[in-house]
């Protein structure tokens, strides 16, 4: 009874503060708007529109007829022509383009002759993402119009993309990018909860009260569960609305993973109140723990492709689990149930990030 | 008998790394007086406070607290004591009435009485103008006044209050000494440390420290009488000139100038510290009268602080 009420005192005092501090209530909604509006815009895997520069040693109708296929697939610009490999080469360096196409006099002769290579793509490697758009330009048929065409073979492996046919990046994104917000925004706050009344000297107050450790813990997050939910309404509303992101699965299901998130990130975001001393140093703490949740918990790149040592890294991130919760829900229409060791997972790393945070919550100062 | 003491304590003693914060401590404090802690800072006073209250562990020793084991207890006795600390640790960004709300729901006061207590508090200790004013925004003296008024609002028997005037105008201390006396008057006894002369002598007891060490206890009066020197006064149109003829004299412990005044300090054992001196000053051909006197708390104070320097030397 009386705990409760001592909860409920500090639950008060957090939103009376959270209130008063406008830009971090500002941060609450600026953030996941900003974030989404950046991430969804900008990051784009549907690489188009690469500069290319064209050596054309063979200058004949059927090499012209090339590139002007070439262009009509619009991965390519051609905003640069040269007459030798080494000028392609030149450019490539500078930075001038990322594709060089260097076309020997004999092309036409190379075209018949299966063997030999009749076009040679000069790709800047340093970007994995176009060199994988070079390669698909492989697939270019090239034939002269006079030859009897073969009749075209049905390929061994047919590709039918399943849920998201456009390949639009931003429906992959939003559901991942939920994950990231949530993240950074719940982990910061309860973060620097605990350490920001230590360093303003409250805290040596409050443990000479009849508080007790879990009331504090318990009363501080507790605002933020709520400010975490309505920032994943915030983060589903935009998307929807600007990026048609669709949520095919129970919206139910999506608060239910989500809610377990949030838990997930306040008590982590506990455990680094309580191993540190100051405000700053919650903050590194935040953006080590930020870092590999962006890179290895296949938000950026497809999980399955990644090292063993960096996917045994990135199952520990709950951020990890609820990226697969979304996209399960969101885009592949799975139920809860379905995904259930990922919600386990959820729940069991707060109950341990729980317990340890207030295991080392000591109300003592040495 | 020891239900007559509030705070009880044997040798308490506490060790951060290498240093010695405070050394075998033994400590009474009556029920119901003002007992303070004087010293300088650095000589362990905000430590033993911690200590009292359970918010630190001691290396060595043990305290009774309110008839209570510390730091094994402390949280039976976190209820019953009300702790000012030597920072202003209320919340800056909460109203003088919120944060008195705040403090009366953390102790859970009766719900019924939580407004009365507060009004009560805001007039008491002249906080009605500021009710409604940000606490980070108002002056030393005001957020003194919420911290003392938040420390007692749930009528501990014990306050323990660390330096709560380090960072005062003297007319605000003066008030809030007359504070203190009153809740003396109303039977909570107060731990109190300064660094103040003043304010130690309004003390019904206190205890000098000195860097981790309790070099005197006893009432203000009790010890000015045992300071174990002869104070001698001495007035002179160049003081300057007379200390130079008076410090060099192996008998002299201290000499403290005051304007034109000097203020010697001579061991006791010394069979007549006054012509000592005289002759020590004609010597010199300083103009000077030389008086007996008796001791104030700053003598005390500097005669037992000085003591472990000899030991030393």
């Amino acid at each position: 009874m009386s705990s409760a009420s001592r909860l409920l005192a500090i639950v008060k005092k957090e939103v009376r503060q959270l209130r008063r501090d406008r830009l971090t209530f500002g941060m609450i909604f600026g953030l996941p708007i900003i974030q989404i509006l950046m991430f969804g815009y900008a990051i784009n895997t549907d690489v188009r529109n690469l500069k290319t520069a064209v050596a054309n040693q063979a200058d004949t109708h059927l090499s012209r007829q090339f590139i002007a296929e070439l262009r009509q697939t619009q991965i390519v610009e051609v905003v640069a022509t040269a007459d030798t490999a080494g000028a392609l080469e030149d450019m490539l360096r500078r930075g001038d383009i990322s594709i060089g196409v260097y076309i020997p006099h004999d092309f036409d002769r190379r075209v018949i002759d299966q063997d030999r290579a009749a076009v040679h793509l000069l790709v800047d490697g340093t970007d994995p993402t176009i060199l994988g758009v070079a390669n698909q330009l492989r697939s270019m048929p090239i034939r002269f119009d006079t030859t009897v065409r073969p009749t075209q073979r049905q390929g061994l492996l047919e590709v039918r993309p399943y849920y998201n046919p456009e390949r639009r990046t931003p429906v992959n994104i939003v559901p991942g990018l939920m994950g990231i917000i949530l993240l950074m925004t719940m982990m910061l706050f309860t973060a620097v909860a605990i350490v920001r009344e230590r360093e303003r000297g409250n805290l040596e107050l409050l443990i000479n009260t009849p508080l007790s450790s879990a009331e504090l813990m318990v009363g501080k997050v507790a605002p933020y569960i709520l400010i975490g939910l309505v920032q994943l309404a915030l983060i589903l509303g935009v998307g929807q609305l600007l990026f048609d992101v669709p949520v095919r699965g129970s919206i139910v299901d999506l608060y239910i993973a989500g809610s377990a998130f949030i838990a997930a990130n306040l008590a982590l975001g506990l455990l680094i109140s309580t191993a540190t001393y100051t405000q700053f140093q919650a903050m590194q703490m935040t953006v080590f723990i930020l870092m590999p949740s962006i890179l290895l918990s296949g938000f950026m790149f497809p999980f399955d492709g990644m090292p063993f040592i960096a996917q045994k890294i990135g199952e520990i991130l709950p951020t990890t689990h609820f990226i697969r919760l979304t996209r399960g829900i969101m885009l592949r229409d799975a139920s809860i149930w379905e995904l259930r060791p990922d919600l386990l997972y959820l729940v069991g790393f707060t109950v341990v990030a729980m317990t340890i945070a207030s295991m080392r919550f000591t109300k003592r100062l040495d | 008998m020891n239900s007559e003491l509030a705070i009880e304590a044997r040798g308490l003693s506490k060790h951060f790394g290498a240093v010695r914060a405070v050394s075998s401590l033994d400590l009474d404090v009556p029920r119901g007086q003002i007992y303070g802690f004087l010293g300088p800072n650095g000589s362990g006073k905000s430590t033993t406070i911690r200590m009292l209250c359970g918010l630190l562990t001691p290396t060595e020793g043990s305290a009774r607290v309110l008839e209570t084991e510390v730091p094994e207890d402390a949280k039976s006795l976190r209820p019953r004591i009300g702790y000012m600390t030597q920072r202003f640790s209320l919340f800056g960004d909460l109203t003088v009435y919120e944060n008195l709300q705040f403090i009366a729901e953390i102790y859970s006061y009766p719900a019924v009485d939580r407004k009365a207590r507060i009004e009560e508090l805001l007039d008491k200790y002249d906080l009605e103008r500021q009710r409604d004013q940000m606490a980070g925004t108002m002056s030393g003296g005001q957020r003194q006044r919420l911290g003392l008024a938040c420390a007692v609002l749930h009528h501990p028997e014990l306050l323990l209050l660390d330096e709560p005037t380090s960072a005062v105008d003297p007319q605000s201390r003066r008030d809030f000494w007359s504070n203190l006396f009153r809740l003396a008057q109303g039977g909570t006894t107060i731990l109190v440390s300064t660094h103040y002369m003043d304010e130690a002598e309004r003390c019904h007891r206190l205890a000098i420290l000195d860097r981790g060490v309790k070099v005197a206890d006893g009432t203000p009066q009790e010890l000015q009488k045992q300071t174990g020197m002869h104070i001698i006064e001495v007035i002179a149109h160049d003081p300057y000139a007379a200390q130079a003829a008076i410090q060099p004299l192996p008998e002299v412990a201290s000499v403290t100038q005051l304007g034109v005044r000097l203020r010697v300090l001579i061991p006791e054992s010394t069979a007549d510290p006054v012509a000592l001196i005289e002759q020590a000053l004609r010597a010199q051909n300083v103009q000077a009268s030389t008086a007996i006197t008796t001791a104030t708390l700053e003598d005390v104070f500097v005669a037992v602080t000085m003591k472990p320097t000899e030991e030393g030397a």
